[in-house]
């Protein structure tokens, strides 16, 4: 009796489903990592910053202690340290790698032979771990073994190259792996903009006679301004969480001479029994990207509006 | 059988059963720890391993702390010196003094080290090993070339090492990490200042005895062990260290008793092809000890399990069997001799002298002595000091600076 008029009901239910679940499906799918994204960055942001404020030990304690633990850890002369080695390692591994990446994009921008060859050759050591390329130079370096042994075989007795045990230098060794590391990637960022370059332009110059210096000085690199940003951001947040090149390298020594603030947080958490002082160092590490970040965040969607 | 005995009596009787964390995974460890879990099944327990490799502990410190936090911490785990207080005091441990009096523990084990197992005067902890740290290793052949013997004095060691250093051998093997740097600094400091400023300096962090002129004396001579080690030193690991006394490339090492492991795992012979000695300067037995801990079950399965492992673990034959494995001496005091080498024996003898004259210490470097944020603070002060051109006078400004900030 009532099958004629009931049958089409749940056709039109299906379609509205099915417009309901194409309209929200995006959002569907994308609640799952939102939610992940809330409780294990923002919840656990939220709980280290809470557990700095307390005077937890060897378990973390739920009550307000004051900043005392942030006061403690700016007492510490190994703090001091880690904080310079930063500021050392961070400014001259992104000045270096942008440096040596921008010249070796320059140099294969050139439309040389064997371009794709040498282009996976420097690309190659971003295909390594951090653990890899510390263990490689940790033996490179090493004075008994490395180039200052392989030199002194060769004859020149008084070569010397033993930074790595002396704590003034160590720290540099530590900026020859990472830009060995990553100048590679540098320069894969600015060639393919490179070769974004509009070429009309470029002939043009060198029909008014400019040389390929000047040509790049004043024309393309000012033109690929924007991958300057995008690189410096991506080293400097490389160069702050620093970890494991630092465990693979040098161990943090001689002594603690090349700890960063990153081997510092895990000493002081997991080994010392001081969560309360590893939590106020991975906040002050938070905010040492979020100085890094915001302006950038801020820039580009300032930029944004603009275009 | 077994498991058709335990149907059979029913539910009322306890099924002994345990789960082990530990972080014993090399070679000779986990041979020693498997004659413990055949000792347990062989009792009717049931063992559930959950061995956690790497770090020195690191690691398994993480995992115990993330499943205490999740309140199903393992019913037996590894753990020693001041840690084992640390969390006593957090009140999850059992207490073993009904297995302890039954067992004769206080009569069995030295003095010292019930101090560390002990909380509140009740036993919280059952030892397993002793390690002496104090001790100084030797290639005989390499000292031979320069006409020396294995110094007994901090004087002649440096007498010594210069004469090897002319003849252009390195007199001292070291892996310059902040924990070797530790374990040369406690062995200077036990030679130099003897074992009462040991335990006033290092254990009772006294000011006046880490400001003392003898503290002073400590780090001079640390300045002069500096320029005895090679200029690889740096990052080392301590077995590549013996390795290099082992091969004739240096000539003495400075190290605690799981060195000989490494020489008695290469094929060679105490006495012929190394030498083991007490280290330089006063006598005196700086103590390293492995000992397990209950946490808190739920079950009375769990309960007759850990009371079993207790038992097991002091008893004379796991910790005979045990050390053979391990290279470290027993931590029960009747336990026979003559199956050990003569540098577990000599390691034994010193055990018992220094019992009787009061200079058995705990170790600093070794997490036995203070609480890991001290111990910390003292390796930071050490090692820096070791590697850069610090005065002794700094250092020990330092020292007193950085342990007053970590307490």
């Amino acid at each position: 009796m009532t099958g004629p008029t009931a049958d089409p009901a749940p056709d039109v239910r299906r379609t509205r489903w099915r417009m309901l679940l194409q309209r929200h499906m995006s959002k569907i799918v994308l609640a799952p990592s939102c939610a992940a994204i809330l409780l294990f960055v923002y919840g656990f942001v939220l709980w280290t910053t809470w557990i700095s404020v307390t005077p937890s030990r060897l378990l973390p304690v739920y009550e307000f202690a004051g900043f005392d633990a942030y006061v403690r850890l700016w007492q510490m002369g190994r703090w001091h340290i880690a904080m310079t080695n930063l500021i050392l390692f961070g400014g001259l591994f992104v000045l270096v790698s942008l440096a040596v990446g921008v010249l070796l994009a320059a140099l294969i921008d050139q439309r040389i032979r064997a371009e794709g060859l040498l282009r996976t050759i420097y690309l190659y050591p971003m295909a390594l771990s951090f653990i890899v390329t510390g263990t490689a130079w940790k033996w490179i370096l090493n004075p008994t073994i490395g180039i200052q042994q392989f030199v002194r075989d060769l004859g020149f007795e008084d070569f010397t190259l033993d930074w790595i045990v002396r704590h003034d230098l160590a720290v540099y060794t530590l900026v020859i792996a990472a830009v060995w590391q990553s100048s590679g990637f540098v320069m894969a960022l600015f060639l393919a903009a490179m070769r974004g370059v509009d070429g009309e332009i470029v002939k043009a110059a060198r029909l008014d006679g400019a040389s390929t210096a000047r040509i790049y000085w004043g024309i393309i690199l000012p033109a690929v301004r924007p991958v300057f940003f995008s690189a410096v951001v991506i080293l400097a947040h490389l160069a702050v969480k620093s970890y494991d090149l630092v465990v693979a390298l040098t161990g943090g020594g001689p002594g603690f001479a090349t700890d960063l603030p990153a081997t510092f947080m895990y000493e002081m958490t997991f080994r010392r029994n001081q969560i309360n002082v590893g939590a106020a160092s991975a906040i002050m590490m938070l905010a040492t990207v979020m100085a890094i970040i915001v302006p950038y965040l801020y820039s580009e969607l300032r930029g944004g509006k603009r275009v | 059988m077994m498991s058709a005995a335990a149907l059979s009596a029913g539910p009322a009787a306890a099924e002994p059963r345990v789960e082990v964390l530990h972080y014993w995974t090399s070679g000779g460890e986990s041979r020693a720890v498997a004659v413990l879990k055949q000792d347990f099944e062989a009792a009717g327990g049931t063992w559930k391993d959950a061995p956690v490799a790497g770090g020195g502990g690191d690691a398994a410190a993480t995992v115990l702390r993330s499943r205490a936090l999740a309140g199903v911490p393992p019913t037996v785990v590894q753990l020693k010196g001041p840690n084992i207080k640390d969390w006593a005091s957090e009140g999850v441990l059992v207490t073993l003094d009904d297995v302890a009096a039954a067992e004769h523990w206080d009569a069995l084990q030295p003095a010292a080290l019930q101090e560390v197992v002990k909380y509140q005067g009740h036993y919280v902890a059952v030892p397993v090993n002793i390690h002496k740290v104090n001790w100084i290793w030797a290639n005989p052949a390499v000292l031979a070339r320069v006409g020396a013997r294995v110094p007994q004095s901090w004087e002649e060691f440096n007498a010594t090492a210069d004469r090897l250093k002319a003849a252009g051998i390195v007199p001292l093997a070291h892996g310059g990490q902040p924990w070797q740097d530790a374990t040369l600094f406690e062995t200077v400091v036990l030679g130099i200042g003897g074992a009462d400023f040991f335990r006033r300096a290092l254990v009772g962090l006294d000011e006046a005895a880490l400001r003392s002129d003898t503290m002073i004396r400590v780090f001079d001579q640390m300045r002069r062990l500096r320029g005895y080690v090679d200029p690889g030193f740096s990052g080392r690991d301590w077995n590549l260290a013996t390795a290099m006394v082992m091969n004739g490339e240096a000539a003495m090492q400075i190290m605690g008793d799981w060195a000989k492991g490494e020489f008695l795992a290469a094929g060679r012979q105490p006495g012929r092809d190394f030498l083991c000695a007490h280290a330089p300067g006063a006598p005196g037995f700086i103590l390293n000890s492995d000992s397990f801990v209950m946490f808190k079950g739920r079950t009375p399965d769990q309960a007759a399990g850990q009371t079993l492992l207790a038992r097991l673990v002091f008893g004379p034959k796991f910790q005979e069997t045990f050390n053979l494995y391990k290279g470290s001496i027993p931590a029960r005091l009747d336990t026979p001799r003559d199956r050990f080498d003569v540098c577990a024996q000599q390691a034994m003898e010193d055990l018992k002298s220094s019992m009787e004259d009061r200079s058995l210490v705990p170790s600093m470097a070794h997490e036995i002595a203070v609480p890991g944020a001290v111990r910390g603070a003292i390796l930071d002060v050490v090692t820096e000091h070791f590697n850069t051109g610090m005065t002794s006078a700094q250092a020990v400004d330092r020292l007193v600076a950085t342990i007053g900030l970590a307490r």
